[in-house]
C-alpha cells in the first residue's frame, strides 16, 4: 500500500545557502552567542530557584545584592571560586577531577542541535538558527544525554565515601532506567514527523499541530523522564540530603562542588528546550502563521526566538514549582515506575500510535486537517484517561513491602546471625 | 571477610563481657530468643549469592538524625538487615545536677532536655514537685499551664511535621510550619520573655501572669493556625508518593507497641487509645471536650495522621481554655513557697526574711517520693523526685518517652529501606536532649 505523502507546509526559507565564509562565521558567533546565554541562564536559574522557592515558601529570598538580589549570582560564583578546594585522602583524583566536567559538559552539548529560533533570509544568504544543524540532531541528543550519567556514577565512586557511592549507584540505576523509556516515548515523534532532524520536526509541528496535543502521552512519559535524568524532585534520590548527606557530591568543594548544581540547572534548561522542539513546536508562535512563511526577516527570527525563551522560562519555572511541592520517591518505587509503569506504556504506546496513524493515512485524510489531529488526539485521550483513572496513584507507587516481603527479611536476619556466628569462631 | 570484621568493632563497642571478650548484644532477634553464643550455624551463609553487606553509619552528624543519634546500619544492597542504636552523644547529666539545685532552680534544666517542649516540660515538672510539697494550685494557674502545655505541644508537632517532610524530600511544608511555630515563641515570648528556654512555671504557680492582651493574641493564632494546618495537610496527606513513602512502613502491632513500652502518638497510631490526659487526668483536662485520635495499622502514616489530629485537637482544647480562663492570683498564698513580691521584699521585714529564706534555702518539700505522669508531645513523660526533707531532691528522674520510642528503632527499620530508616526515624519523633539527658 502506498501511504500518500503527507502534506507539509514549505518552511524552509528558498533562498540560497549561505557560502562557506558567511557559514562559519555565523557558526561561530551562533556558539559565543549561545554559549554566553546559557551560561547567563544557568546562573540566573540558581537565583530562579531561590526567589520561587522562596515565594513558595513565604520567604524573601535573596535581595541583598543588588536590586532584587540580580547580582547574588555574580557574588556566588566568587565564593566559590575562592573557596579552598580540599581532597579527601582517599579519593582517585584523576576521576574526582574529572566528574564535575563530565555532569556538566553532556548538557551544553546537546543544546548545539536544538534550534532556538526561525531561519534568516540574510543578504548573505540563508542562515539555520540552530549551532549545528545535524540531520541526525534527535540521536544526537539522545547519545551525549546518556552521557551525563558517567559524571555522577564517577564522582560518586572515585569519592570513596559510602554515601557518595550509594548517591553514584543510584544515579546510574535511575538515568538508565529512564534514558529507556526517554527514548521510547519519543519514537511517536518521530514516526509522526518521519525524521530525527530536530528542524524537520519542528517543521512538522509547524505544519500539523503541537506533538503536545497529536502525542499527549509521549509528552507525559518524555516529561516525567526529563524530571528523573535531571535529577530533580520527586527524583532527587543520588543526592537526597535527608537520606545520603548530600550523595554524590558529598566529598565536594568550592567550584568543582559548585559544577554538579551548574550541571543540573544546565540539564534542566537542555530537557526544557528538548521538550520545546520535540513536543511544543520550537521557536513556533501558537494561533498565527505569519512566523511560519517568508520573508524571513531578521525581525522575525528575533520575535521567534523570544518566543521560545518565554516557553524556555515557562518549563524552567515548572521544573521548580515542582521541586518545591512533592516529596522524595523511594528507590524501589522510582525503578518499578520506570521499568514497570513508564516502559510497558511507551512501548504499548508506540503500537498504538503507529497503527493509528497507519490507519488515519489509509483513510486520505491530510495530516493538516482538523479530523486527523482531532482522531489522533482523541487516540490521546482515551489513553491518558485510562493512565490516570484505571493505572490509578495507589497502584503506581506501591506502599512500603513490609508485609509483602517477610520472607525475605527472615532469610536476612539469619544470615546476619550467621556471618556473627563465624567471625565469633574465628576470633 | 573484611565486613563482617568490622561488624564485630562494631559490636564490641557495646562493651566487655565476663570472660574479656566482646559482649554480643543479640539485637537481630527479638522476642526474648537471644543469640546462642556457641550453637552451630544451621547453614554456612553463602556469601557468594547474596554478596558482601556494607556498614554505614549514620550519624552522629547526618541531617536527618534530628541530633546527634547514631545509627549503625548493616546493608544488603539497600536494604537493612540490622539497626544498632547508639546513644549518649548528649548526655549532660541533667538527672545529677539536679540533685545539687533546689526544686525551683531545676526548672531551667527542664527546658533544655526536650526543648521542643520546653514550657510543657517546665509544667510536668513542676506538677511532680507540687504533689511531693502537697500544694493545691488555683484556678487561673491551672488553665495557664493547660494552655501552656497545649501550645508546647503545637510547637513540638510543628517542628515533627517540619522535619519529617524535609526527610521525605517535601522542603516547603518545612517553612510553613515554622513560619507558625514562631508566632507560638513571639507569644511565649510576650508571655514568659524567652523563647525556646522558657522556665516559664515555679513551684506553687507560675514564673509571669499574662500581659494585657496576651489572650486577644492567642485568639488570632487560634483563628489563622488552622488554616496553616490545612495547608500542610494538602500539600502531603493524600499525595501520592507521601502515602507510598509513608504505608505499610515501620508497623508496630498493639501488642508489640505495648510490649515496647512506647506512649504518646506512636502507641496510639498502633490502635491502643491510651492519653494520660484522658487516663490520668491532670490540669483538669478530664473537663475538657476533645478526642483521643487513634490509628489502625500503626505504620508511618498512621503516626503522620494522628499527630496532624493532634494539633487539631490542641487548638479546640485552646479555645476551651480561653474562654474558661478565670481572674484571680496566678500563684498560691503561700510565703514559704513563693517569693514575695520585689517591692515588699524591699519594705517589709516579714516579707525580706521570707524572701532570703526563699532564695537562700529555697522551699522544703516534706521526705517522700512523688511521679506526675503527663502526656508530652512525645509521650508519657513524668518526673520522679525523691525527697529527704531538704530543699534539694535526693534523686530526680526524667522519664522520657524519645527513649523508650526509640528503642523500638532496630524492630521497625529491619528489612526495610535505606530510605525508610529516615522515614521511620522520623516517625518516632525524638529530641536527643531528652533521650541523652
Amino acid at each position: 500500500m502506498i501511504l500518500p505523502t503527507p502534506m507539509l507546509l514549505q518552511v524552509a526559507d528558498p533562498t540560497v545557502a549561505a557560502s562557506t565564509g558567511v557559514f562559519l562565521i555565523a557558526t561561530v558567533v551562533k556558539m559565543l552567542a549561545i554559549f554566553t546565554l546559557y551560561m547567563v541562564g544557568v546562573a540566573y536559574t540558581t537565583l530562579a530557584e531561590r526567589k520561587i522557592s522562596a515565594w513558595i515558601q513565604d520567604r524573601h529570598g535573596p535581595n541583598r545584592v543588588g536590586p532584587w538580589g540580580l547580582l547574588q549570582v555574580a557574588a556566588d560564583g566568587v565564593k566559590n571560586i575562592m573557596k579552598e578546594e580540599t581532597f579527601p585522602g582517599d579519593v582517585y583524583k584523576p576521576l574526582f577531577l574529572i566528574a564535575p566536567a563530565l555532569a556538566f559538559v553532556p548538557a551544553m552539548i546537546t543544546w548545539a542541535v536544538i534550534p532556538f529560533a526561525a531561519p534568516w533570509g540574510s543578504p548573505w544568504g540563508r542562515i539555520d538558527m540552530v549551532v549545528a544543524d545535524l540531520p541526525i540532531g534527535f540521536l544526537f541528543t539522545l547519545a551525549i544525554s546518556s552521557l551525563g550519567v558517567y559524571g555522577i556514577t564517577l564522582a560518586g565512586w572515585s569519592s570513596n565515601n559510602k554515601y557518595a557511592l550509594l548517591g553514584g549507584l543510584r544515579a546510574s540505576a535511575q538515568m538508565i532506567s529512564y534514558e529507556i523509556a526517554m527514548g521510547m516515548s519519543t519514537v511517536a515523534v518521530l514516526l509522526l514527523s518521519g525524521n530525527v532532524h530536530m528542524s524537520q520536526i519542528i517543521d512538522q509541528q509547524v505544519a500539523t499541530n503541537w506533538n503536545v496535543i497529536l502525542l499527549s502521552v509521549a509528552f507525559l512519559l518524555f516529561l516525567v523522564s526529563s524530571f528523573a535524568e535531571t535529577n530533580r524532585v520527586p527524583f532527587d534520590l543520588p543526592e537526597a540530603e535527608s537520606e545520603l548527606i548530600a550523595g554524590y557530591h558529598s566529598e565536594y568543594s568550592a567550584m568543582k562542588f559548585s559544577m554538579f548544581p551548574i550541571a543540573e540547572y544546565a540539564n534542566i534548561i537542555t530537557a526544557s528546550g528538548l521538550m520545546i522542539t520535540l513536543f511544543f513546536g520550537g521557536w513556533d508562535i501558537p494561533f498565527t502563521s505569519w512566523d511560519n512563511v517568508g520573508p524571513h526577516t531578521g525581525l522575525k527570527s528575533a520575535i521567534t526566538f523570544a518566543f521560545f525563551l518565554l516557553k524556555v522560562v515557562a518549563f524552567v519555572f515548572f521544573f521548580i514549582w515542582i521541586r518545591w511541592t512533592l516529596p522524595r520517591f523511594r528507590y524501589d518505587q522510582l525503578m518499578a515506575l520506570g521499568w514497570k509503569i513508564m516502559l510497558p506504556i511507551a512501548l504499548l504506546y508506540i503500537v498504538v500510535i503507529a497503527s493509528a496513524i497507519l490507519a488515519l493515512d489509509a483513510t486520505g485524510l491530510s495530516r493538516g486537517t482538523v479530523a486527523y489531529q482531532g482522531a489522533l488526539f482523541a487516540v490521546n485521550l482515551v489513553l491518558l484517561v485510562l493512565i490516570v483513572f484505571v493505572l490509578d496513584r495507589g497502584r503506581l507507587i506501591s506502599p512500603a513491602y513490609s508485609r509483602l516481603e517477610r520472607e525475605r527479611v527472615a532469610r536476612l536476619r539469619l544470615m546476619a546471625q550467621q556471618s556473627d556466628l563465624a567471625t565469633s569462631r574465628e576470633s | 571477610m573484611a565486613t563482617t570484621r568490622t561488624i564485630e568493632v562494631e559490636l564490641s563497642t557495646t562493651g566487655m563481657g565476663a570472660d574479656g571478650k566482646p559482649r554480643r548484644v543479640p539485637l537481630v532477634t527479638q522476642g526474648g530468643e537471644g543469640l546462642a553464643l556457641n550453637a552451630p550455624p544451621a547453614a554456612e551463609p553463602d556469601f557468594d549469592l547474596e554478596g558482601e553487606h556494607m556498614l554505614i553509619n549514620i550519624g552522629p552528624q547526618h541531617p536527618a538524625t534530628h541530633g546527634v543519634l547514631r545509627l549503625v546500619l548493616e546493608l544488603d544492597g539497600e536494604t537493612v538487615v540490622r539497626c544498632i542504636p547508639h546513644v549518649g552523644y548528649l548526655h549532660c547529666g541533667f538527672e545529677k545536677i539536679g540533685e545539687y539545685r533546689q526544686y525551683n532552680q531545676i526548672i531551667p534544666w527542664t527546658d533544655r532536655e526536650d526543648y521542643l517542649n520546653s514550657i510543657g516540660n517546665n509544667v510536668a515538672f513542676v506538677l511532680g514537685a507540687e504533689r511531693l510539697f502537697g500544694i493545691d494550685i488555683t484556678e487561673r494557674c491551672t488553665v495557664l499551664r493547660v494552655i501552656a502545655s497545649e501550645l508546647s505541644r503545637i510547637i513540638s508537632h510543628l517542628v515533627w511535621l517540619g522535619t519529617t517532610c524535609i526527610d521525605i524530600g517535601a522542603f516547603t511544608p518545612f517553612l510553613w510550619a515554622f513560619q507558625e511555630r514562631e508566632n507560638v515563641y513571639n507569644l511565649l515570648e510576650g508571655w514568659v520573655g524567652a523563647r525556646l528556654t522558657t522556665s516559664g512555671t515555679r513551684v506553687g504557680g507560675m514564673a509571669a501572669d499574662i500581659p494585657d492582651g496576651w489572650i486577644d493574641g492567642l485568639k488570632g493564632f487560634l483563628r489563622t493556625f488552622p488554616k496553616t494546618i490545612d495547608e500542610c495537610d494538602r500539600m502531603v496527606t493524600r499525595n501520592g508518593i507521601w502515602v507510598g513513602r509513608t504505608v505499610g512502613l515501620g508497623v508496630m502491632s498493639p501488642e508489640e507497641a505495648i510490649n515496647y513500652g512506647l506512649s504518646g502518638p506512636m502507641l496510639r497510631a498502633s490502635g491502643v487509645a491510651y492519653d494520660v490526659r484522658k487516663d490520668f487526668p491532670y490540669l483538669d483536662y478530664e473537663t475538657y471536650d476533645f478526642d483521643v485520635p487513634v490509628g489502625s495499622q500503626g505504620d508511618v502514616y498512621d503516626r503522620f495522621l494522628v499527630r496532624m489530629e493532634e494539633l487539631r485537637q490542641s487548638v479546640r482544647i485552646l479555645e476551651q481554655a480561653v474562654k474558661r480562663l478565670p481572674d484571680g492570683p496566678v500563684n498560691i498564698d503561700d510565703p514559704r513557697i513563693i517569693l514575695p513580691p520585689k517591692a515588699k521584699a524591699t519594705s517589709e521585714m516579714e516579707s525580706m526574711i521570707h524572701h532570703f529564706k526563699n532564695v537562700m534555702e529555697g522551699p522544703r518539700p516534706p521526705i517522700g517520693e512523688s511521679y506526675v505522669p503527663v502526656e508530652s508531645p512525645k509521650g508519657e513523660k513524668g518526673y520522679y523526685f525523691v525527697s529527704d526533707g531538704t530543699s534539694k531532691p535526693v534523686r530526680w528522674r526524667i522519664r522520657p518517652p524519645s527513649y523508650v520510642n526509640l528503642s523500638a528503632i532496630p524492630k521497625m527499620v529491619e528489612g526495610h529501606l535505606l530510605s525508610d530508616v529516615i522515614a521511620i526515624n522520623a516517625s518516632i519523633d525524638i529530641v536527643m536532649g531528652e533521650i541523652d539527658r
